[in-house]
């Protein structure tokens, strides 16, 4: 069974801009320019795959499957979108990002001194983020 | 999996090439929804449609708007592989096989299956979201084209499938 490591997470806010990037393991880190221009391209191509839709109601793409790397998108209903970046056949990558989404709205939406839709700098969402993604991590090797 | 059938495309000799066999595991061929065929310009050489409910934009849009989604979404994906060492560039358009390329996305709605061929063909099918990996179908029909379009000798590159 393929382990389940994200290789990175994106945090895209309403507009689009890039509002948090972490890399936990990629062959090269991608550099600050060409990850706020990689965000930016996949908002974009978000609102067009809903516009090619066959059917109505569609809310954008879940899952792009690709021959080295599975990502992994998850919108909230205020519009922020958090993706990651992973193995391919990854398990409980969409449990996976609730988590990181509850822990959004618990360390960044409540710290007072956020602005909102500014790049996050919240200690404590880092501590955190750093432990849940240790954790699974651990989990998955342990088995 | 019948995509088109044998009698409406043109052809000088009787067929003596048998067709492709179909890949094991296909069914009647029900959940397929659409079907687009591209090649290397941008034109749209075939599309079908099955089951099409919702027609967001007249065709000409539809079918722009299509290439230029699988256009940025390979340059994004050359760009975002975590496996390979080298820089890609975004922006740059990227000769077929060059780069990591994806071959399915899915929404809530549907779901795309992409295939690109060496020449630059692209294969789109969309179908109901709960569907498998359809590379293999795509492949065939892949190798349908090569065996009645591409072999046809009234056939022009570039234009249209009749």
């Amino acid at each position: 069974m393929a382990l389940a490591a994200i290789y990175s997470l994106f945090i895209i806010n309403k507009s689009g801009g890039l509002i948090y990037y972490k890399d936990y393991g990629s062959a090269r880190r991608i550099d600050t320019n060409d990850s706020l221009r990689l965000a930016s391209l996949w908002h974009s191509m978000h609102a067009i795959s809903q516009q090619l839709s066959p059917i109505p109601g569609c809310t954008g793409i879940d899952l792009l499957q690709a021959h080295n790397f599975d990502l992994h998108c998850f919108q909230s209903l205020t519009g922020t979108k958090f993706f990651v970046v992973c193995e391919t056949g990854a398990q409980n990558m969409e449990t996976l990002l609730k988590v990181i989404y509850e822990l959004y709205t618990d360390f960044v939406l409540k710290n007072p001194f956020y602005e909102m839709e500014m790049p996050i700098r919240c200690e404590l969402f880092d501590l955190n983020l750093a432990q849940v993604i240790h954790k699974d991590r651990v989990a998955l090797l342990g088995r | 999996m019948q995509f088109f059938g044998g009698g409406s495309l043109t052809s000088v000799a009787p067929e003596v090439t048998p067709s492709p066999a179909a890949p094991p595991g296909t069914g009647t061929g029900a959940n397929a929804q659409v079907l687009y065929v591209f090649n290397r310009n941008g034109v749209c050489l075939l599309y079908r449609e099955w089951h099409r409910p919702l027609h967001t934009l007249d065709p000409t849009q539809d079918h722009k708007l299509m290439f230029g989604l699988l256009f940025s979404l390979r340059s994004f994906t050359a760009k975002i592989d975590p496996t390979t060492a080298e820089k890609g560039n975004l922006g740059v358009p990227l000769l077929p096989g060059q780069g990591c390329s994806f071959y399915s996305f899915k929404t809530n709605t549907y779901k795309l299956n992409f295939m690109e061929s060496p020449s630059g063909i692209k294969l789109i099918l969309i179908s109901h979201p709960r569907t498998g990996d359809q590379r293999d179908s795509l492949k065939h029909i892949y190798n349908l084209y090569v065996e009645y379009v591409v072999k046809n000798p009234l056939y022009a590159p570039g234009t249209p499938i009749k």
